[in-house]
C-alpha cells in the first residue's frame, strides 16, 4: 500500500490551499473536500493527495467496512433484544473509520470516542470486547496497550488531551510513532479539544486530530457548534486543517496517512475533518425523527461509503462474485460469533465493585469490601 | 545522616529535585514553574538544572495540564503537576474526576496513572478571591484519588516522594501559609507509610485532629490549654483519602473526646465524615459529640474578614471548652 505523502512535506502556508479549493467533489452548495472516489464509484485525482492500492488492498478495505457494518448491525439488534443496554451505531461512518484506522501503524496510538468500532477493528481489538461496556458488565476493560487502542471515552472531547499528552511523551522518547485522537463535530465545542489544539501546537506534538463531522451531535446540527467549517479552526492554532470526504475510504486513507506522516517527521499536529453522516440514531436511546428529515438521510444514502467501493471493484473487475459471496458468509459468521459471545457473557462477580479502584490499595475500599462481603454472606447463612 | 533545617517550600523543592534526579520519567508541569520557579518559587532552579523538557512551562489551561499529564502517564511518564492556586483547580476538575480517578478501574487495572497534582491551598495570606480555598473534600469524595497534606518540612519532603512513587493519582495539598515555616528534614530517613496519622502531641483529655495548616494552630491551642491544666492530644491526620480512622479511634478511646479542625467549610467536610465514623466506632467511649471547627457555608470572604472566617486558636479552644463541658 503506497500513499503519496508529498503534500505532507509542503510548508504550512500551502495547507490552506490544499484544504480548500481543489478537491474533486466541490459542487454548488456543498463543502469542498478531498475526494478520490466519487459516490458513483469513479476514481478521481486530487492535486495534493494520491493513492495507489493493489486490488487485494482495495478488497481488504471493502471487507473491513462490510464486516464493521455487519458487526454494528448485529450490536443494534442485540440491543433491541435486550442483550445490550445501549449501542452507539457507526452506520454511515465506515469509510472514515476504516480509512483512518488502516492509515495507522501498529506502534501508533489511538484515542477513540465510544463510536470507533471500525477503528477498533483495524487495530485488532476483538469486536466482542467492545460490547462489555454496552452490556453493562464493565466500563471497557480491554488492555489499551495490547493494540495501542485506548479505552472508549464517553465524556466528550476529554481524550483529545490524553492523545496530546501521549504524543508529547512520544516526542520526548524520540520515537517516530504518531498519535491519533478521534472526536466529533459536537466535541469541537469542548474546551478540552481547544486546549488540546493549543498544547499540541505549542509543543509540536505528533498528533492527528481526526474529527468525524457526522453532522449531528445527538439532535443539534453542526450549525449549533460552529460558524466556520471545522477544519478551518486549525489555522488559528497554527497547524493545517483539511476536510476530506469522510465517506470515501481512499481519500480518508490518503489524507490520514499524510497527516500521520507529518506527525512522524516532526511537523506537528494536523486536523482532519472527515465530512460524513450519522445514518442512524445517536444511540439506541435516541429518536432522530424528532429533529431531522428523512430526505436528508436519503441524500446521504446516495453517498454510501461501502456501495461506491463495491461499484468501483465490480466495474474494474477487481473482485469477483466468489469474493462477495465469501464475504457474506464471513459476515454472517462474525455476527453469529458476536451474538453467541454476548448472550453468554457472564455478569461480573458482585465483588468486582471493589476491584481495581486503586493500584496500591486503599484502607476505606478494604473496609467497605469486607463489610459488603459480610453483608452478602449473611444471606447465605439465613438460607440454611 | 543528612539532616537539614528547611522551610516547607524548600523541602518540596528538594523532594522534586530528588525525584527528577532518581527517576528520568518524572516530569514537572505547570504554569510558571520554569524560569520563575512558580508563583511561590517552589520549583525554583529546577528548570535550569533539568531543562525545559522535564520542567515544563505549560499553556495557561488547567484542564489541558491535567489532561496531557494523563496522556504522558499513559506513555510511561510520572508527571508532577502544579496547579497555581486552590481556586484554579476547577477547570481541571472534570479531567481529574472523570478521567484521572477512574481510568485505572475502567481498564480493569491494566493501566496505571501515576500523576501527582500539587495544589497550594488555604487562606491567611491576604489574597484576592480564589486564592485561599480548601477544596480537599471535593477530591477525597472521589474514589480513585488519594489526597494528602503535609504540615511540616519532613512530611513535605517525604510525603511528596511517596506520592510520586505511588502508582495511583495523588492530590498533594500544600499549606501555603506555612510555606516558610522551617523544621528539620532527614533526607535519608526511612519514612512511615503515606496514609497514616501521627500523634504530634500526646494528651489525655481530648483529641484534636487536624491536617496541613491547622496542625500548627492545634499545637498552639494545646499549649494554651495546658496552661489551664488541660491535656490535649494532637493528631496530624496527613491523609484525607484514605483517612487513618484506626489511629483516630485509638486516640479517642483513650481521650473520649474529639474535635476536628480544618480550614475548609465544615458542612459535608472531612470533619463530618470523621465525626460520623468515629461516632460509629467509638459510640460507647465518647463523653461528648464529635465537634468540628472550620470554615462556614459561605464563599471565602474578602481577606479583611478572613481572620474571622478561619479557625484560630480561640475558636479551637472554644470547641474544646464545649466538648469538655459535656
Amino acid at each position: 500500500m503506497t500513499v503519496d505523502s508529498t503534500a505532507a512535506r509542503k510548508p504550512r502556508r500551502g495547507s490552506s490551499k490544499r484544504a480548500g479549493a481543489k478537491g474533486g467533489a466541490a459542487r454548488a452548495g456543498e463543502p469542498e473536500l478531498v475526494q478520490l472516489l466519487t459516490p458513483e464509484g469513479e476514481r478521481v485525482e486530487h492535486p495534493d493527495y494520491s493513492i495507489d492500492l493493489t486490488p487485494e488492498e482495495l478488497r481488504g478495505l471493502y471487507r473491513d467496512m462490510v464486516l464493521t457494518r455487519r458487526f454494528d448491525a448485529e450490536a443494534t439488534t442485540l440491543q433491541r433484544q435486550g442483550e445490550l443496554g445501549l449501542w452507539a451505531s457507526l452506520l454511515g461512518q465506515e469509510a472514515a473509520q476504516i480509512g483512518s484506522g488502516r492509515a495507522t501503524r501498529p506502534d501508533d496510538y489511538v484515542f477513540p470516542t465510544y463510536r470507533e468500532h471500525g477503528v477498533a477493528w483495524c487495530r485488532g481489538v476483538d469486536p466482542t470486547n467492545l460490547l462489555g461496556m454496552f452490556r453493562g458488565v464493565n466500563h471497557g476493560g480491554w488492555d489499551p496497550n495490547e493494540n495501542n487502542f485506548h479505552l472508549y471515552t464517553i465524556v466528550i472531547g476529554s481524550q483529545a488531551l490524553h492523545a496530546t499528552g501521549y504524543a508529547m511523551g512520544v516526542a520526548k522518547d524520540g520515537a517516530d510513532s504518531a498519535v491519533i485522537a478521534y472526536f466529533g463535530d459536537g466535541a469541537s465545542s469542548q474546551g478540552d479539544v481547544a486546549e488540546a489544539f493549543t498544547f499540541s501546537a505549542v509543543y509540536n506534538a505528533p498528533v492527528v486530530f481526526f474529527c468525524q463531522n457526522n453532522q449531528w451531535a445527538i439532535s443539534e446540527p453542526t450549525e449549533k457548534q460552529t460558524r466556520v467549517p471545522l477544519y478551518q479552526r486549525a489555522q488559528g492554532y497554527g497547524f493545517p486543517g483539511v476536510r476530506v470526504d469522510g465517506n470515501d475510504v481512499l481519500a480518508v486513507l490518503a489524507v490520514t496517512k499524510a497527516a500521520l506522516e507529518r506527525a512522524r517527521t516532526g511537523q506537528g499536529p494536523t486536523l482532519v475533518e472527515a465530512f460524513t453522516y450519522r445514518m442512524g440514531a445517536h444511540t439506541t436511546s435516541d429518536d432522530p425523527t424528532k429533529y431531522r428529515r428523512d430526505e436528508e438521510r436519503e441524500l446521504w444514502e446516495a453517498k454510501d461509503p461501502i456501495l461506491r467501493v463495491r461499484t468501483y471493484l465490480e466495474r474494474g473487475g477487481l473482485a469477483d462474485e466468489a469474493f462477495f459471496t465469501a464475504l457474506e458468509t464471513e459476515s454472517d459468521a462474525l455476527a453469529k460469533r458476536v451474538r453467541d459471545v454476548v448472550r453468554t457473557m457472564p455478569d461480573p462477580d458482585n465483588m468486582a465493585i471493589f476491584e481495581h479502584i486503586y493500584a496500591d490499595g486503599h484502607a476505606l475500599v478494604d473496609e467497605e469490601r469486607a463489610q459488603f462481603a459480610a453483608y452478602q454472606a449473611s444471606f447465605a447463612e439465613e438460607s440454611h | 545522616m543528612s539532616v537539614e533545617k528547611l522551610s516547607i517550600s524548600k523541602a518540596i523543592n528538594a523532594s522534586l529535585r530528588t525525584a527528577l534526579e532518581t527517576d528520568p520519567k518524572v516530569l514537572i508541569m505547570g504554569e510558571d514553574v520554569g524560569k520563575l520557579g512558580g508563583v511561590f518559587r517552589v520549583t525554583d532552579g529546577l528548570q535550569k538544572d533539568f531543562g525545559e523538557d522535564r520542567v515544563i512551562d505549560t499553556p495557561l489551561a488547567e484542564s489541558g495540564i491535567v489532561g496531557t499529564a494523563i496522556g504522558l502517564a499513559l506513555r510511561g511518564y510520572r508527571p508532577v503537576v502544579e496547579i497555581q492556586f486552590d481556586g484554579f483547580v476547577f477547570p481541571a476538575y472534570d479531567q481529574i474526576v472523570t478521567q484521572l480517578a477512574k481510568m485505572h478501574a475502567r481498564a480493569l487495572g491494566k493501566i496505571k496513572l501515576p500523576v501527582v497534582i500539587r495544589i497550594p491551598y488555604g487562606g491567611a495570606i491576604g489574597a484576592v478571591e480564589h486564592h485561599s480555598e480548601s477544596p480537599e473534600a471535593l477530591f477525597a469524595h472521589v474514589a480513585g484519588l488519594k489526597v494528602v497534606s503535609p504540615s511540616n518540612s519532613s512530611d513535605a519532603y517525604w510525603m511528596l516522594q511517596q506520592a510520586i512513587q505511588s502508582d495511583d493519582p495523588v492530590i498533594y495539598f500544600e499549606p501555603k501559609r506555612r510555606y516558610h515555616d522551617r523544621s528539620e528534614v532527614d533526607t535519608e530517613a526511612i519514612p512511615g507509610p503515606l496514609h497514616t496519622a501521627r500523634t504530634v502531641r500526646p494528651g489525655t483529655d481530648l483529641t484534636l485532629a487536624a491536617y496541613g495548616p491547622m496542625v500548627k494552630t492545634c499545637l498552639e491551642a494545646a499549649s494554651a490549654a495546658a496552661e489551664e491544666g488541660r491535656s490535649l492530644e494532637v493528631l496530624d491526620l496527613r491523609s484525607m483519602s484514605p483517612i487513618d480512622f484506626d489511629s483516630i479511634q485509638a486516640s479517642v478511646e483513650r481521650t473520649r473526646r474529639l474535635v476536628v479542625v480544618h480550614e475548609a467549610p465544615v458542612f459535608l467536610g472531612t470533619g463530618a465524615e470523621i465525626a460520623a465514623r468515629i461516632t460509629e466506632r467509638c459510640f460507647y467511649h465518647l463523653e461528648a459529640p464529635v465537634l468540628r471547627v472550620g470554615g462556614y457555608h459561605a464563599p471565602y470572604p474578602p481577606s479583611r474578614l478572613e481572620d474571622e472566617y478561619l479557625p484560630g486558636l480561640d475558636r479551637v479552644l472554644d470547641a474544646v471548652d464545649r466538648a469538655l463541658a459535656y
